[in-house]
Order: C-alpha cells, then sequence, then structure tokens
C-alpha cells in the first residue's frame, strides 16, 4: 500500500462548459435539460463521447439524478453516484474531490461534476418560505424575521468586521473585482453594466453589512466539468488542468444550530485550508489566481483570510480593487465575475473558470498562471476548496 | 406589548420529535428554560438529543435568567416576505447567556430600528406573547438593559 494518501497529480479536468448563463427564471428550458446541455459541451470540448461518462458527482441536494442522467444520455455503465451533503456552494469543490477519489481509487473512468438550476421553475432561493408555521432549528430563527441566506450570514461578517477592524470599503473591493472582471466575459450576466465605487456606495442594505452589490445574483443555467485518470490527460485538446488538492469539511461543531457553533466569526475553512496546502504541497505565495465564492462579499474577505492570503488585521490594506485585479493584482479574484457578476451557479463556475487559467483561457487571463484555487461556499458547513495546477506543477 | 414585527410570519410550532417542545412551553409562562444535562451538567444550545460534551442522553430543561449580551447583530431593510413589505428596517441580534456556559439565541431589539447596535451591551428579555394566533405562542425579545 502506498505510503501517501492523496489526490495529487492522480486526476486532471479535460472538459469543461456551461450552458448559456441567465437571470433567475428565465431560462426557456427546464432543470434537467439545463444539465444534459451542459454535459453535452463538457463532452464536445474534450472530445469524449458522452456515453463513456460512468460517473457523476454533485452538491446541494442537485435534483438531476444521477441514474435519470446516466439512462437520458446512454452511458453504458454507472459505476460512481455520490451527492456531497449540505446546501449552498460549500460542495462545489467537494464535489470535484468526490468525482476526482473515485478515478483514483479504480472506482470510475470518467466522472462529470456539474451544478443545473432553474429556479423559475422550482422557486427561488432569497425569498422566505411562505409556510403558516416552522418548526426545527428554523423556528428559532424565522418568526424574528431571519430567514433567508443573507440574514444567516450577515451576524458572522459582522462579528469578524468588529473584532478586527475592517472597514467597508474591503466588501467593496471585492464586489468591484468581480464586476470589472465580468465586463470582460460575454458569458457574464452583469457584462454591459460595470460598478463604481459611487454606486456601491449608495446602493441599498440588502441588511449590514451587505448592500445590493455584496450579494450573489440569483440565476438560471448549468455548468459541468468532465475528469479522467491524469495519464489520460494528455489524449484531449486543451492543455491538461490537474487537480493538485481537493478537501471538504468544517470545524468543531459548525453545524451547532441556531448560531451557537464556537467559531462563529468564520468562513469555516480554519480546517479545510490546513489540509488543502498539505495536499497540494504548496503555500498561499505559491497561488497565482484565486476563484473565491461570493454568496456575499463577506464570505469571501473570512475566506481569503482563512486561506492565508493577509491576516485579519492587514484586510484594509490588502482588500484593494487593484490588488484583486487580474492581470497584474497580487491576488487576481474572480476573473470570470464569479457569483456576483457571471453566475450564481452555485460556484461551479469558479471551478471551470480556475481551469481556464491553467489553459491560458480566461477572459482576464493571468499571464502564466500555473496555479489556481477555489474556495466553495464559505459559512455553510461543510465548505470545500480545491487547487488546480498545470502540468510544471506536478 | 406590540409585537415587533408585522403579523404573517411562520409561527412556531415544536418540533415533531418533541425536542425543544419544553422551550417554547416555558415562555408561555414567561420563563427560558434551556437544555442542560444530568450527565456533565453543561448547558447546551441549540437543542439536540445527546450532549455534545459527554454524550449523556439524559438532558432536562433548566430555567435560566433572560439576561444577555449582543454578540453580534444585522439590522434588516429588504423584506424578503411579503408580511414585511411596509415593515421598514428592523433589527435582529444574536444574544449570548453568560449565565449559561454562553449559549447563543436569536431574537429582535426592541426600539428605535435606527439605534446604534453595540457587540457587548447588556440586554433583558421580554416576552412577547401571541395568544390569539394559531398556535398561540410566544417569542422572547430584547431590549438594551439600564
Amino acid at each position: 500500500m502506498s505510503a501517501e494518501r492523496t489526490l495529487r497529480g492522480k486526476v486532471a479536468v479535460v472538459g469543461v462548459a456551461e450552458t448559456e448563463y441567465y437571470k433567475w427564471g428565465r431560462s426557456p428550458d427546464p432543470e434537467f435539460k439545463l444539465a444534459i446541455e451542459a454535459v453535452l459541451k463538457a463532452c464536445a470540448e474534450a472530445g469524449i463521447d458522452p456515453r463513456a461518462i460512468d460517473g457523476f458527482s454533485s452538491y446541494s441536494n442537485d435534483r438531476s439524478e444521477a441514474s435519470r442522467l446516466s439512462a437520458a444520455l446512454g452511458c453504458k455503465e454507472l459505476s460512481f453516484a455520490t451527492m456531497q451533503w449540505g446546501g449552498g456552494g460549500g460542495g462545489g469543490s467537494g464535489a470535484l474531490a468526490n468525482g476526482a477519489a473515485a478515478i483514483a481509487t479504480g472506482q470510475a473512468e470518467c466522472v462529470v461534476v456539474f451544478r443545473a438550476l432553474a429556479q423559475g421553475q422550482f422557486g427561488r432561493f432569497g425569498q422566505g418560505p411562505r409556510s403558516r408555521t416552522v418548526s426545527g432549528p428554523a423556528a428559532h430563527t424565522l418568526p424574528f424575521g431571519l430567514m433567508s441566506a443573507a440574514h444567516m450570514f450577515a451576524m458572522k461578517v459582522n462579528r469578524f468586521m468588529h473584532d478586527h477592524g475592517v472597514e467597508q470599503e474591503v466588501l467593496r473591493a471585492i464586489s468591484l473585482a468581480s464586476y470589472a472582471h465580468a465586463q470582460h466575459n460575454a458569458r457574464a450576466v452583469m457584462q454591459g453594466r460595470p460598478l463604481d465605487e459611487a454606486t456601491y456606495d449608495a446602493s441599498r442594505w440588502i441588511t449590514e453589512p451587505f448592500h445590493l452589490y455584496d450579494c450573489c445574483q440569483e440565476n438560471d443555467g448549468a455548468a459541468a466539468m468532465v475528469l479522467v485518470a491524469a495519464e489520460r490527460a494528455k489524449d484531449f485538446p486543451h492543455p491538461p488542468c490537474y487537480v493538485l488538492a481537493a478537501v471538504s469539511g468544517s470545524q468543531h461543531r459548525a453545524g451547532a444550530s441556531v448560531h451557537n457553533t464556537p467559531e462563529y466569526a468564520s468562513s469555516g475553512f480554519t480546517t479545510v485550508a490546513p489540509r488543502l496546502y498539505r495536499m497540494a504541497g504548496l503555500q498561499p505565495s505559491d497561488i497565482d489566481v484565486l476563484q473565491s465564492y461570493e454568496n456575499f462579499t463577506g464570505g469571501v474577505l473570512m475566506s481569503i483570510v482563512e486561506h492565508g492570503f493577509c491576516t485579519p488585521e492587514e484586510c484594509n490594506d490588502f482588500f484593494t480593487l487593484e490588488n484583486l485585479s487580474a492581470p497584474g493584482g497580487k491576488l487576481p479574484l474572480n476573473t470570470s465575475g464569479g457569483n456576483l457578476a457571471e453566475c450564481y451557479m452555485h460556484g461551479l463556475g469558479l471551478n471551470i473558470e480556475a481551469v481556464r487559467q491553467i489553459r491560458g483561457q480566461s477572459t482576464c487571463q493571468v499571464p502564466g498562471a500555473e496555479v489556481a484555487m477555489v474556495g466553495s461556499g464559505p459559512m455553510v458547513t461543510p465548505v470545500s476548496s480545491c487547487i488546480f495546477g498545470s502540468e510544471a506543477t506536478l | 406589548m406590540t409585537p415587533y414585527l408585522r403579523p404573517g410570519l411562520a409561527k412556531p410550532v415544536p418540533a415533531s420529535d418533541g425536542l425543544d417542545a419544553p422551550f417554547w412551553e416555558g415562555l408561555r409562562t414567561e420563563r427560558l428554560l434551556l437544555q442542560r444535562c444530568n450527565g456533565c451538567n453543561g448547558w447546551q444550545w441549540g437543542p439536540e438529543l445527546v450532549c455534545h460534551r459527554c454524550h449523556s442522553f439524559d438532558l432536562r430543561y433548566e430555567e435560566t435568567p433572560a439576561e444577555g449580551i449582543i454578540y453580534s447583530h444585522q439590522r434588516v431593510w429588504h423584506p424578503v416576505h411579503p408580511a414585511l413589505a411596509e415593515q421598514g428596517p428592523y433589527v435582529i441580534v444574536l444574544v449570548e447567556l453568560p449565565q449559561a456556559d454562553r449559549v447563543r439565541i436569536v431574537g429582535n431589539l426592541i426600539g428605535d430600528p435606527r439605534q446604534p447596535l453595540v457587540i457587548g451591551a447588556h440586554l433583558h428579555g421580554v416576552f412577547e406573547h401571541h395568544p390569539d394566533d394559531d398556535p398561540a405562542h410566544t417569542l422572547l425579545q430584547w431590549v438594551v438593559a439600564g
């Protein structure tokens, strides 16, 4: 038995694709058709017969069930079908980790990681429930008007900003970076709608400390990535992109209900990030470009701190539009426009953008990017993150 | 007292497994009852079927004073429910209870919704009864002490 248990360098991403991205409720197609379309496009990009897919991996209780996908696509067989527990986008890189682990351990040959959302068909995230009564943990929050994702996370961010003296301009810089990058990306729903400081400052509060532009969009669409064993990575049309690390989890009692998690003012990466770097054999200074899930900008703030890119006390200086901008910033962030301004596909678009950076195909390319990180779904549990690398990083 | 929020939000009912029923019953008689472990005497909240410290299943509900401090807060502006369309801003506080092992509970901060919100401020509880709702229930709300 091999002494080292790791995913490093064992699996490659050989195809990535998304459907057209729509504002929520605007998809002309049902959710399952969006999922199929994204899978077919990712296979076409890889030059793979979709019938060769033998595994599906998703998260956030995706409704496009693996057996239905496999049957609809006429796949030869189904070897792996796994759903990462947890809501929001916390499982984006976790689903990748699960699919990669299946390939690395010989359980499957070709796994598709995907996410599909049609909120017109199934209802929106950003609205409170309309039921007459509520029970369980939600009964202890909803009657006080705490019922949306923004409400669930705002108090974590307020506490973090209070503890460390973080200014509102930090959140603004994160938002401006996403909107600036989206202006170069034809897939971005917010292309053609640039954001400046004055517009951000004048925008309405959703809940303090989140202005409108601190909050992700809600969208319809689907995204998919095709994974194979690293030995096959060079058999495909695009430059190979390897998984250097992918991990998920959360710290001690992150799931304690009614806002009782001990480490409250946190994005949830304090134990995940060290495992990520250990698996990759890398440190923060090795990361060329970062995609960090923006459900809300405050989650990005804490994710970046917990992944070691700056200390809490350095945030007011570190988080500037200049530092976060491609191509030349210290830490180019969310170079597709991310969840704020490209599309909220529960963050899988961030993983795809990281692959495009490694291939040299981003619309905001960081020159010579060899190592790209993704942090998925801050402030939920479990969260996850991953690192991709070029052939030179193996 | 007049309810802090406008009517129409979902009304709390005890969990189907009875886990938090004593909490809701206690509020009806203006008592704050939270979980405490008979094995290790530690307080626990939110409620769970086992003590997270010592794994005892022998948990009781015990009264603790409705006195706390602001652990965190938010002032909500955007209504995400039709019942709150005309509400205007409102304040949610996460209240730490120093006399119950610093467990936390969520409520509203009564008073001017534009009042300054200070982490660490001392609060005391106010029982907001909804006797005419179906089902009748009581919420624990908070005001700044002193």
